[in-house]
């Protein structure tokens, strides 16, 4: 079947005609058009590398005082740094490349944004339109390639087609359930003369999210709340991209009800309030496994019950009704059943729900919930987060991340990379604000940290960024640190430096009889195989110290520091907070061997939670179910 | 499993139909069957599509499509209160011995003889899929000699047509 079965190719539909009678009309190339709009939509900063087919682009963009572009050194970068930035100012994110592997490089980070359901606009040059379908020079079919990986893309083949879908493209991305959305400009495109006037005509009668609640959901939900003996609210994402954290403050208080906040959500509610219970899923606090786990009702807000939260998902909080409030009708019912489903902004949900239990308590239906505080006070008190100092007297990466958490200056933003450090750094960090954790939750996309802190920075220039990597994650983006050194986006950068891929060495350690199969990074040429290892070496955490991390981050124009000495931790730290005018980067070399727990192992319940190694709760099942 | 039939209808524009068989093949949905044409308004193309799957994935699948900026509109057809339809030509095996014995199975399902030659017999036939599968089975023992089928395409009976209300979205927003 091929779309020639219509008997007619397809045309879009002209859009030439609807010109606003006020706006006046400016003569211009579409690439003038382009930067144009950019300008029109308020993108402050574009993230990007020229090459040859986004060239025409690039001119008038040299010469805009609205749109600041910053050169990155891999598209990946570019990618990643509009998703920091947007994630940090909650605006959209922008980021532009050439054809072909410039496209292809954004790939990763287009795919990240969309499992995070991060707004980010990628512009890319494509080949001449006659040309599409030639193997032309660096052409990729990159609207085909992207496909699966942004809530929508478009090809733009004529000059008066970009600024309607630059105008189309901020829309899709920023509203509903927000996410990466790909526009490709052939060169001729940018090249032809055409005209520009805004607000352009925008056309999309298939495009129309659901924002307001339906009435008789919230008020059955607020019933279920205020019946509930064990409730626990469950957040995710949705409830910082809708801006809903003061109304869920609001909620958690009237209610009294527990709140866990996802991997996506943290800070979404704060993390020293009494009310907060940790972060549920395979590297959760005890307590928010466990509630999540006996809670007789699940209040999901802008969460999607995903497999690292559920865990073995038919064994998932066995007792629990649910009530799914998301943006994306998609996501209720997808993995769990919901009893009581609500499409809806997270933010008109919650605000709709406070309402709807306040009647609720007017007519004395006010839930009880002391015993469920009982139990939950007793897990808590019982199975907090904790670590243990390493016994030869190195580094415990648990502490590194502590203490740059404490010393850091008020509002600091923290991007983590993906694996251990990641895990401890969403334990040990207190986040009280929204917007101040970014990570790649979903796709685990190592390398994240760099870029992400990177274009958080240049979208909040007074505040302090803190990147905290792994020295895997390191290597894989560094280079954008180059970046940041020459245009003034001085960002901190903690290398949690256990010479490992440690997560996986972690599973290696638990799961393959502690044979370490390539995840050695300080390997030594003598050895066979220097990536890997059987038990443990006799100077772990020594190694090649290859890269001198120190040295390579000095080359990059930033200020390199190094500890080592759990006595000299506080005063390093000190020093890198200082220190604002240029990007600042610690070695941190900690033990190798550090774990990250609890864990509840993949592919298992999460009744099985390990608090520590080869510590499982006990929390006397059978009695009060 | 059960099938179902969606009507899927689109804006007519290049790529739509990767989108949607994509969209169907990453999400681990097959398609029994698609089919595609412009609707009574050019902007708009009609897209067939048999599934087969349980309730619950049909849900997914549906709330996924409706996620496509270029889908307007989904609709599942009852079998009940739908008239579906499906097109075959099929070139059989015929001599002087067996010709008249295939143009009396071609009359028997309302079908036509399209092309004949000294060997073969074209015939073309539209109906239901059982229909068809029934006179395939009746024409097997003669010999198929090539065999193209299209999709299903399906309307709903009464006089409500599904595509007014995306009609008047259209104009609102053109």
């Amino acid at each position: 079947m091929t779309e020639q079965a219509t008997g007619a190719h397809p045309q879009p539909r002209p859009r030439s005609s609807g010109q606003q009678q006020t706006a006046p009309v400016e003569h211009v190339t579409g690439a003038q058009s382009l930067i144009r709009s950019l300008e029109e939509v308020g993108a402050e900063v574009v993230f990007g590398i020229p090459g040859g087919t986004i060239m025409p682009a690039y001119d008038p963009l040299m010469d805009s005082t609205k749109v600041r572009h910053v050169l990155v050194r891999h598209e990946q970068g570019a990618g990643h740094a509009a998703t920091g930035y947007a994630q940090a100012t909650g605006k959209v994110g922008v980021c532009m490349a050439t054809s072909g592997p410039g496209a292809t490089n954004l790939v990763t980070a287009i795919a990240d944004a969309h499992m995070d359901s991060v707004p980010i606009v990628a512009i890319t040059g494509q080949v001449n339109s006659k040309n599409i379908g030639t193997d032309a020079f660096q052409e990729a079919d990159i609207v085909g390639i992207t496909m699966p990986i942004t809530k929508h893309n478009f090809l733009v083949t004529k000059a008066e087609d970009i600024a309607p879908t630059i105008a189309e493209a901020f829309h899709i991305a920023s509203t509903g359930r927000p996410g990466p959305v790909l526009v490709d400009i052939t060169k001729d495109a940018q090249q032809a003369q055409t005209t520009f006037s805004w607000p352009p005509q925008t056309d999309l009668p298939g495009y129309r999210p659901v924002t307001k609640p339906h009435a008789k959901q919230i008020r059955e939900a607020a019933k279920l709340i205020t019946q509930a003996k064990r409730p626990i609210l469950y957040v995710g994402g949705g409830v910082l991209k809708a801006h809903a954290t003061a109304e869920l403050k609001v909620l958690a208080e009237l209610t009294q009800a527990p709140v866990t906040t996802t991997l996506m959500a943290l800070g979404a509610f704060p993390d020293s309030h009494p009310l907060h219970v940790g972060m549920p899923g395979m590297h959760g606090a005890v307590t928010a496994v466990t509630a999540l786990q006996k809670a007789d009702l699940i209040v999901a807000l802008g969460a999607r019950f995903d497999d690292r939260v559920t865990g073995k998902l038919d064994s998932f909080a066995p007792y629990a009704k649910v009530v799914h409030a998301d943006i994306d009708p998609a996501e209720i019912g997808k993995n769990r059943a919901a009893d009581v489903p609500i499409v809806g902004d997270a933010r008109e949900v919650i605000a709709d729900l406070i309402q709807a239990i306040q009647a609720e308590h007017t007519e004395g239906n006010t839930g009880d919930y002391s015993a469920w505080w009982e139990d939950l006070n007793r897990w808590r008190k019982t199975y907090p987060l904790s670590y243990d100092q390493p016994e030869d007297g190195s580094l415990a990466p648990q502490q590194v991340i502590e203490r740059i958490g404490k010393l850091a200056p008020k509002d600091t933003i923290f991007a983590a990379g993906v694996g251990q450090h990641q895990m401890w750094a969403a334990h040990f960090i207190d986040y009280e604000q929204p917007a101040t954790w970014l990570n790649s939750g979903g796709a685990g996309t190592m390398g994240y940290a760099v870029p992400a802190a990177m274009g958080a920075k240049a979208g909040q220039p007074t505040r302090t960024v803190w990147a905290i990597d792994g020295d895997g994650c390191f290597q894989m983006t560094n280079q954008e640190l180059v970046t940041c050194a020459l245009n003034n986006i001085p960002i901190k950068v903690a290398i949690i430096n256990n010479g490992a891929l440690g997560m996986v060495r972690q599973w290696q350690n638990l799961f393959y009889d502690g044979r370490y199969s390539n995840t050695v990074l300080h390997g030594d040429k003598t050895n066979h195989s220097p990536g890997s290892q059987v038990g443990e070496s006799e100077a772990p955490r020594k190694g090649t110290r290859v890269p001198d991390f120190v040295k390579l981050s000095e080359a990059m124009g930033c200020v390199a520091l190094r500890c080592e000495d759990p006595a000299e931790l506080d005063a390093v730290i000190q020093k890198a907070n200082e220190i604002n005018d240029r990007p600042v980067v610690i070695d941190f070399i900690v033990h190798e061997d550090a774990q990250v727990w609890p864990m509840v192992a993949a592919g298992t319940s999460n009744d099985e939670v390990m608090a520590a190694r080869d510590v499982r709760p006990d929390f006397g099942d059978g009695a009060d179910d | 499993m059960s099938k179902h039939t969606l009507s899927v209808l689109v804006e007519n524009t290049p790529g739509i139909l990767a989108r949607i068989a994509a969209l169907f093949s990453r999400r681990g949905f097959n398609i029994d069957s698609l089919a595609v044409g412009v609707t009574e308004h050019p902007d708009i193309s009609r897209i067939t599509i048999v599934v087969n799957v349980e309730d619950l994935p049909l849900e997914q699948v549906t709330k996924q499509l409706n996620k496509l900026v270029n889908v307007l509109k989904i609709v599942e057809l009852e079998p009940g209160q739908a008239v579906a339809r499906e097109l075959v030509l099929v070139k059989v095996r015929a001599d002087n011995e067996t010709r008249s014995q295939i143009v009396e199975i071609v009359q028997l399902f309302r079908a036509k003889t399209v092309d004949v030659s000294p060997e073969a017999v074209t015939i073309e036939a539209t109906g239901s899929s059982d229909k068809l599968e029934a006179m395939l089975k009746m024409l097997e023992p003669f010999g198929i000699k090539e065999l193209v089928q299209s999709g299903t395409i399906a309307i709903g009976r009464g006089s409500r047509s599904i595509t007014d209300r995306s009609l008047r979205a259209l104009d609102r927003s053109a």
